[in-house]
């Protein structure tokens, strides 16, 4: 419907803006990535960016909705984008192409579309490739490990030796460490898989991401809600935890390093389609998957819990924005 | 003293493109040929005829009387011969008919006797049924019957908004008004609150017209006026609503279907505050006023327009060009499509907009709800505008309603900041007469039923009065033939009683039917 009624002036802003914003954003944290870990990310953000226009391309031409209107929305490669990011950066390339596939067909397109998806695309690529595929999606490369070379031939079905190429991401070796008889926290974070703060190399990972949450924040296309309950629930958890058993649970800024907290934080959570819309509900939600990450982090059987607690946030939206509509003009109890 | 202000939530920050109409004075329309007068030019019924083609009319002779209390009444703008009364399209997006009064002016501008009213020493009703007749309505593009709100609540009043808050993009005849004729606005003011009673008065401008603020402030301090405050107010849409600015000035929010009276505070816009001060003062009744000519024009600029004046005759002295392809009554934010060019200029008309596919450039498609949220941060009535609109487009009106829409103002900041480009404020409109479509058939039903029971309820009383009154002649004829054996005074009033009683029966029983349609009436929503 094209409208002949006012308001005749329009904002210039429009969805591809508001992506293109999304995806400047994403750079800092990637150029980081890239720079300690090695090139494979960016080939795996060429895989997952070319498959989502492929897949976008073909379910738009199925649903007969115009191409160019809605390929050029970018929100696609966004979904593409942060596919390429939780995944590990030497997976075989199949891994993400599958990954984003489902994300785009099954995780979007089947279930409407722009805008009508109950679940984050990415997170559900995420979830499900992990439960079928545990140790491909395991495989992290550690910080400055594998050259360029090594990464594409791993990448482009390279032979895989689990131990060889991959180190530990921080969260593995917690859990694993953990598990061994007698292990202290103290000198697991005194291995290499550990850094100046948080793991090694991801905290300065996780720095970009949050440079570039700051600017979306900026740029006002998200909210303070989501970031800070998430972080701050985070944190709360995590310092009380580790206030209560030190040498059980790690501190909160490694856990806010950790994994894919930042990125969670303010890229994936703050997905406005298949997250609380509320000022409240987007409190509640953040706060909520805050929670869950940190259990299933130490208590489910996946190293990070973001991705799961974001699906199973994404199924009480519709319940938390209900119940948290705010009260309308005239009608305020002050 | 600084007073403290109030915010309401959201609004947005368009371009103004107030400047270029302001540099020249308001200006003069030369009469045009012909003035096409309709007679509803104002929120309540439409007003009755007055005159029929053939006769001549003086300038401000009545020829639209109000009908009902809530209705007001239409002047000649000018002197001259009346050539039809007959429908003609009116200024409203649909291009409906209404009925006009069609005058050829004969340029001599003859008045009607005026003379200064004792408005002091008038009784309220009186005053108030004067204003009615004057003509005088919300100037600022609302078209309230005044007469209808100045009268204070119970309770009193505390607080009279005076707003020249101006708050639409292009639009600059308050501004203009204020500038050129602050102490005449003052005085309406006074008049206003001293009818309201009303404790202290509040001018409301919006801080981009500082031009008009000083004036109105020289004017006051002129006048050395008591409780008379002239504030600037932060700019920002829809800062001019009438509630929005109660709530930035006084920090009361007037929730949707309330008076604000019954919150203490009443609000009238300055031209309406002018017209009252030109009545009471000079006698003479609402003709005319202050226009903005904006948009795709050589000159934009403010013009004293009398009503029934062509649009396309006031916008070509502005400089018409010729890419032209629409006008627009009112601001680019609220205003409306005029079906054609020559529609008249009407008490609503604030501004004559003048649009080209240059200058309002038709929305990029419509795209898929993000659910980003930028509609809510955007709604100055705290609304959640996508959840609204997804219940409107999928038909479930009533979904809609439990989410406030019709505390929508249709101010359309929602749509301006969307990033899907959803004409939100479309789907709202096309929701809200959905509605009442609903209601209206269905009050339709009930009043068939209630008319329906009322007759049965006639036939039934009338057969029962006829029942009586045989009863009735039956005991009188017996009674005169007892009274001539015996004489009996009590009998005879039997009758008269069993009379009295029917009747009241009778009052009761119309009583209750009429409750029953008022009942009907009342769950018409606004
Ligand atoms: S601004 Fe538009 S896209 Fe965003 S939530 Fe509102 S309706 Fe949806
Ligand atoms: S048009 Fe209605 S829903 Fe939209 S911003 Fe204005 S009041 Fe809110």
């Amino acid at each position: 419907m094209t409208s002949l009624n006012s308001p005749y002036l329009r904002q210039a802003n429009s969805v591809t803006q508001v992506m293109g914003e999304v995806l400047l954003a994403l750079l800092p944290g990637v150029i980081v990535y890239v720079y300690i870990f090695g090139i494979g990310v960016l080939i795996q953000i060429l895989l997952a960016t070319l498959t989502a226009l492929v897949c976008e391309a073909g379910m738009l031409k199925i649903r007969s909705k115009p191409l160019g209107l809605y390929l050029g929305d970018l929100s696609a490669v966004v979904t593409a984008w942060l596919i390429a990011l939780a995944f590990p950066p030497i997976g075989p390339w199949w891994l993400v192409v599958a990954g984003t596939a489902l994300a785009i067909v099954v995780a979007k397109h089947l279930y409407g579309g722009l805008g009508q998806n109950p679940f984050n695309p990415a997170m559900a690529a995420y979830a499900a490739m992990i439960v079928s595929f545990p140790a491909l999606m395991s495989q992290w490369p550690g910080a400055g490990q594998l050259g360029g070379a090594a990464q594409a031939a791993l990448i482009f079905g390279g032979e895989r030796i689990a131990d060889a190429i991959t180190g530990a991401t921080p969260l593995d070796a917690l859990r694993t460490g953990l598990h061994a008889p007698n292990a202290q926290l103290i000198e697991l974070m005194r291995s290499q898989a550990f850094g100046a703060f948080g793991g090694r190399g991801w905290e300065w990972v996780s720095v970009g991401f949050l440079i570039g949450g700051l600017y979306l924040l900026a740029r006002r296309i998200i909210t303070w809600h989501v970031p800070l309950a998430f972080a701050g629930g985070l944190v709360l958890i995590a310092a009380i935890a580790h206030l209560l058993a030190p040498l059980r649970y790690p501190d909160a800024l490694f856990e806010l390093t950790a994994g894919a907290a930042m990125l969670g934080a303010f890229f994936i959570l703050t997905d406005p389609v298949s997250g609380a819309a509320t000022p409240r509900g987007k409190l509640i939600y953040a706060g909520g998957a805050a929670i869950l990450t940190w259990i299933i982090r130490h208590f489910g059987g996946y190293p990070d819990g973001v991705a799961f607690a974001t699906l199973l946030m994404n199924l009480c939206v519709p319940l938390i924005d209900m119940k948290t509509q705010p009260p309308v003009f005239g009608h305020k109890k002050d | 003293m600084l007073r403290q202000l109030f915010r309401f939530h959201g609004g947005v920050k368009p371009a103004t493109h107030k400047t270029d109409s302001t540099r020249l004075p308001i200006g003069r329309v030369p009469l045009p040929a012909e003035l096409i007068v309709p007679l509803h030019q104002n929120v309540g019924g439409t007003p009755y005829p007055l005159v029929a083609a053939g006769e001549s009319v003086l300038k401000g002779q009545r020829i639209g009387a109000a009908e009902d209390p809530f209705s007001s009444a239409v002047h000649a703008p000018t002197s001259g011969r009346v050539i039809a009364v007959e429908p003609c399209v009116l200024p409203h997006s649909s291009g409906l008919r209404g009925l006009c009064v069609r005058i050829e002016p004969d340029g001599a501008e003859r008045w009607i006797e005026t003379a200064a009213l004792a408005w002091r020493s008038l009784d309220p009703d009186e005053l108030r049924d004067a204003i009615r007749d004057a003509g005088i309505v919300g100037l600022g593009g609302a078209v309230f019957p005044s007469h209808r709100k100045l009268r204070s609540g119970k309770g009193g009043l505390d607080t009279l908004v005076i707003n020249g808050a101006e708050c639409e993009p292009f639009i600059t005849c308050d501004d203009m008004q204020m500038r050129e004729h602050a102490a005449q606005i003052l005085r309406g003011a006074t008049v206003i609150q001293q009818m309201l009673g009303a404790r202290q008065v509040l001018v409301g401008i919006e801080d981009n017209k500082p031009e008009a603020i000083a004036a109105m402030n020289a004017a006051l301090q002129a006048a050395a006026l008591q409780n008379i405050e002239i504030v600037a107010v932060p700019t920002r849409y829809p800062t001019g609503g009438a509630k929005q600015l109660i709530r930035i000035l006084t920090g009361i929010e007037v929730p949707h279907g309330k008076r604000s009276t019954q919150f203490g505070v009443q609000c009238f816009n300055t031209g309406t505050a002018w017209a009252i001060a030109d009545f009471v003062e000079n006698g003479r009744p609402l003709l005319s006023r202050i226009v903005t000519v904006a948009g795709n024009v050589e000159q934009p600029r403010n013009y004293e327009v009398l009503f029934g004046t062509p649009m396309s005759h006031v916008a070509e002295l502005a400089g018409m060009q010729p890419d032209t392809d629409r006008f627009i009554m009112g601001g680019p934010m609220m205003g409306f499509r005029m079906p054609n060019f020559d529609v008249p200029v009407v008490k609503a008309t604030n501004c004559i907009l003048v649009g080209s596919p240059a200058l309002f450039p038709s929305p990029r498609p419509e795209m898929p709800c993000i659910r980003c949220g930028e509609c809510a941060r955007a709604c100055p009535t705290d609304l959640q505008p996508f959840e609204m609109y997804w219940h409107a487009r999928a038909k479930n009106f009533g979904k809609a309603q439990e989410y406030h829409l019709f505390d929508c103002i249709e101010c359309g900041c929602c749509a301006y900041v969307c990033p899907s480009s959803i004409p939100l404020v479309d789907y709202f409109r096309f929701a809200k007469s959905e509605v009442w479509a609903r209601e209206q058939q269905k009050n339709a039903a009930d009043s068939a039923r209630v008319r329906f029971d009322f007759r049965n309820e006639r036939i039934e009383r009338e057969k029962q009065e006829k029942a009586e009154k045989l009863a009735a002649k039956t005991a009188a004829a017996r009674a005169a033939a007892q009274s001539t054996q015996e004489t009996a005074p009590a009998a005879e009033d039997d009758p008269k009683k069993a009379l009295i009683a029917a009747a009241m029966a009778r009052a009761k029983a119309q009583r209750e039917a009429q409750a029953q349609t008022d009942a009907a009436q009342d769950k018409k929503p606004e």
